[in-house]
């Protein structure tokens, strides 16, 4: 089937199986691979996308579902060649160390802090609560969130 | 708040804090894990696996698969066109089942097709019968089962060549009279469930025929090199026409030292003469790498009555699963490692592994050290109560220190503070406990509103542990690296160590920026076709190994420069090597040179938890932790693998246990095997402790290993503590907890 996705501010249409995940669509039919597949059903939150504006699993999301909606990928919360504030305090936090958990991380973080720009640390454990890191033991995202909020 | 603010972006030499070369790519997604490789006219690759533990293959009918919309081949064991058997360190591992599966999801068939979808879909076409064998699925009676491996693979390696059948490797060490008495003795069983690396980023890769028979894998790997040397005696090509490039790895954490769809991939691209692209889903790769060794141990510590260790004996049985992976140098290191960092005149201490038709097992981070920490550490607590001693003075009373022998023989030549982790970690104060009421995120149970508080015990334990660095035993461990200084006044640097996520570029980029001053530095393409081997990004030794293999390159470099004199082109390689290990005595476990291990790094740990003692849900409060680290390349990296560490071994130590039922993985998802979440996790308090390392390069030691060591058994004190418990097995459930 085919379907009309407006992703990061940009229109694709693109043709899909019925069976097909918002995040397969982004990956293999629209070349947006930063969003990525770790769990397959919504524990790890590595996938994390925006979808009219709300957090979602996109693993969970059916392309057809997103048919004529609104999404927004890690890939487009940089602006006019500038990192999201989110971006730049994981990079300098050392939040990152194998990253394959980032994309979901950052896109969470930043509809954190776009929903409460004075986060508690008990605000942040929670609204990072849906998102797996295997490798920091979170302490440095913590930092980064922290870092961002003040920056914000 | 973090002191990263103001990172020296304009410098980034040894010792000061450098954001990770690859920070912007992963923070806008545009890094290429091996997951989101692409290539015209790629087919995707899907492997059929064995759903029984032990299983006779009768048949495979390949002829419905093949007639699925889409696919573009099936393969079989008859299509591997060289050796049929891989490993690690022993080939006794089927590329492709033949005659019978050894493990519950053991690959058995592959096919390639145009979408995922039709590739899985084929699988189920293929028509395999089995005529399922009783499983061995319990250690301690494997050693009197039929044997799974008649040929006896890890036999005649100069082991000792243990009759018993399943036996992978066995080792005695016997130091001084290892019947010693002492005046009290405590003595105590541990049991270490299954756990699994559980990186992030599944296992895949894509394949790339090269036209002319050769093939290019990108694939998410450990160790490029000896990922080659496995792969191409099985496509039956010279090692050149194989080449492994690193692909963007979503976390290793030991479980990608041995292969997974390298070989696969391989033969379905040089079948189909197409590129081919694999990855696991979830589930495929909690079937599809090796686990850390789940273990039986037996400990007895003797003591004086002042507390001074007389004597201790120990027996660890560790589950190898179907298949030895690394599992003989683990079976060593849980020997080595058995009485903790002690000085102990007398000890007897006996490690073996078996083969099993349980999940294989390899290497996880802490690597036979983890398990009999655990041990070791609830063993010195439980003197400490029969002596009436505190935990922490009877810890400092027996700490090793340079100059002493280990149970093996060794000496300690290097740096090993013992002492000082513990009186450090021991001085770091936790928080007052917190009031009550307070928000249920907050207290065990969290926003499931278990309690007010109500029941709720806190506790606070201690643990001290250490760990080997490098490769051990007369293994010829090395690490080349190349530079080439070209004439534009830029270097480029080549090296094959894998950057995992732990930060090695950056320690060769510091390296040669250090080396090589103001020259702009990059770091060429990880793979074996430019650079030699650099060994495996695993052992807490890449650090110490890339700096010194860089190190000499980069010295060798500008020496060539001035002796050509001429400002042209440069480009040296150099091999670097840590002094030589050697084997250990067979029969007595003893060195027989000088070492069998190249160095050691220790680290304490102090943990507060809080126990709903009704309802058995726990929460860690704090940890503080003082980790021996020779010399702190990044500090900000060190700190990271510290706190990373410290949470695999809290997930250890409360919740991760890959779970069996004759054999069969009944939780191989991230529903059902839980690792720690940001509301698992409290904050870490990292001291480290720089006291360099003489024989390695900027006196840097690894650092990744030893809080994963220490952890499991400090979070576990902390629960005792809280509980009044003996806690003897992890991971601790609420059952445990509460004693039902």
């Amino acid at each position: 089937m085919r379907v009309t996705l407006r992703v990061n501010g940009e229109e694709h249409e693109t043709d899909v199986w019925e069976g097909e995940s918002l995040l397969f669509a982004l990956r293999e039919r629209l070349g947006l691979p930063g969003s990525k597949n770790a769990c397959e059903q919504g524990e790890c939150g590595s996938c994390s996308v925006l979808l009219d504006g709300k957090l979602v699993c996109s693993c969970l999301v059916l392309a057809a579902q997103a048919d004529g909606h609104e999404v927004l990928t890690v890939e487009g919360l940089a602006q006019d060649g500038r990192l999201h504030k989110v971006q730049q305090a994981f990079v300098a936090a050392g939040a990152v160390q194998c990253g394959f958990c980032t994309p979901g991380l950052v896109v969470a973080a930043a509809d954190l802090l776009a929903r409460n720009v004075y986060p508690s640390d008990d605000d942040i454990r929670e609204a990072l609560s849906g998102n797996l890191c295997r490798c920091t033991g979170y302490a440095k995202i913590f930092d980064a969130v922290r870092m961002a909020a003040a920056a914000l | 708040m973090s002191e990263t603010a103001a990172p020296k972006l304009e410098l980034g030499r040894v010792g000061e804090i450098v954001p990770r070369a690859d920070g912007v790519p992963k923070v806008t997604g545009e890094f290429a894990y091996s997951s989101d490789l692409q290539a015209a006219g790629m087919l995707w690759g899907h492997t059929v696996r064995s759903p029984h533990a032990h299983a006779r293959i009768v048949s495979i009918d390949l002829s419905q698969a093949l007639a699925m919309p889409g696919v573009h081949a099936v393969l079989t064991h008859e299509d591997v066109p060289g050796a049929k058997r891989y490993g690690l360190e022993f080939p006794d591992q089927p590329v492709l089942a033949s005659e019978r599966v050894r493990y519950f999801g053991e690959p058995v068939a592959l096919v390639a097709a145009e979408h995922p979808e039709q590739a899985r879909r084929a699988g189920e076409r293929v028509t395999v019968e089995y005529e399922p064998l009783a499983a061995i699925v319990d250690a301690e009676r494997a050693t009197e089962q039929e044997p799974l491996h008649p040929d006896g693979p890890t036999m005649g390696h100069g082991y000792r060549d243990d009759p018993r059948p399943n036996v992978v490797r066995s080792l005695v060490i016997r130091h001084g009279d290892p019947d010693a008495e002492g005046e009290v003795t405590v003595s105590g069983v541990y049991e270490v469930g299954i756990q699994d690396q559980a990186f992030l980023g599944p296992e895949s890769g894509l394949a790339i025929p090269d036209g002319e028979g050769g093939v290019d894998i990108h694939v998410a790997t450990q160790w490029l090199h000896v990922d080659r040397d496995q792969v191409a005696p099985c496509l039956n090509l010279q090692s050149e026409q194989v080449r492994i490039h690193l692909a963007g790895v979503g976390g290793a954490f030991g479980g990608r030292e041995d292969l997974s769809m390298q070989i696969h991939g391989a033969l379905l691209a040089l079948h189909t003469n197409r590129p081919v692209k694999m990855v696991y889903s979830r589930e495929e790769s909690f079937v599809g790498h090796i686990h850390r060794h789940p273990a039986k141990i037996w400990a007895e510590h003797r003591a004086t009555r002042e507390g001074r260790l007389v004597n201790v004996r120990v027996r660890v049985l560790l589950d190898g699963g179907a298949y030895a992976s690394s599992s003989t140098a683990v079976t060593s290191n849980a020997a080595s490692f058995a009485a903790g960092p002690y000085k102990v005149d007398n000890a007897l201490i006996e490690s073996t592994c078996v083969y099993t038709n349980n999940p294989p097992c390899g290497a996880m981070r802490g690597f036979g050290a983890v398990q009999v920490c655990f041990a070791h550490e609830a063993q010195m607590d439980k003197l400490a109560a029969a002596l009436d001693i505190d935990p922490i003075e009877l810890r400092l009373l027996n700490a090793l220190e340079p100059g002493d022998s280990l149970p093996t023989g060794q000496k300690i030549t290097g740096t090993l503070p013992v002492a000082e982790v513990i009186r450090r970690a021991a001085a770091l104060d936790p928080p007052e406990p917190e009031e009550l009421p307070r928000d249920p995120l907050r207290l065990p149970g969290g926003t499931g509103n278990t309690t007010r508080g109500e029941g709720v015990r806190r506790g606070v334990g201690f643990a001290v542990g250490f760990k080997n660095i490098g490769y051990s035993e007369g293994f010829d461990d090395y690490t080349a690296a190349r530079v080439r200084l070209l004439p534009d006044g830029s270097a480029e640097i080549h090296c094959a160590a894998a950057e995992v996520g732990q930060g090695v570029a950056n320690v060769i980029l510091q390296v040669a920026r250090t080396e090589l001053g103001a020259r702009k530095v990059v770091l060429a393409p990880h793979t074996t076709a430019t650079v030699d081997s650099a060994g495996s990004a695993s052992a807490s030794r890449m650090t110490w190994m890339a700096s010194g293999a860089v190190r000499d390159a980069c010295r060798a470099a500008l020496a060539e420069l001035e002796r050509k004199g001429d400002g042209g082109e440069v480009d040296i390689e150099r091999i670097y090597r840590h002094p030589r290990t050697t084997p250990l005595d067979p029969e007595t476990g003893q060195i027989t040179g000088e070492r069998a291990h190249v160095a050691y790094a220790c680290a304490a740990m102090r943990v507060v938890a809080e126990v709903d003692v009704d309802l058995g849900l726990t929460r860690v409060v704090w940890i503080g932790t003082a980790q021996d680290v020779g010399k702190a390349v990044n500090p900000q990296a060190v700190t990271g693998q510290i706190e990373g560490g410290t949470a695999q071994g809290l997930g250890l130590a409360l919740m991760e246990e890959i779970q069996t039922r004759d054999g069969l993985i009944t939780n191989a998802s991230f529903t059902d095997y839980l690792i720690p979440t940001t509301l698992d996790m409290p904050p870490v308090v990292s001291e480290l402790i720089e006291e360099a390392e003489p024989d390695a390069p900027y006196g840097a030691k690894g650092v990744g290993e030893p809080p994963t060591v220490v952890s499991t058994a400090a979070v576990v004190a902390a629960l005792r503590a809280a509980t009044g418990r003996e806690l003897n097995r992890v991971p601790v459930s609420p059952d445990d907890v509460v004693g039902l």
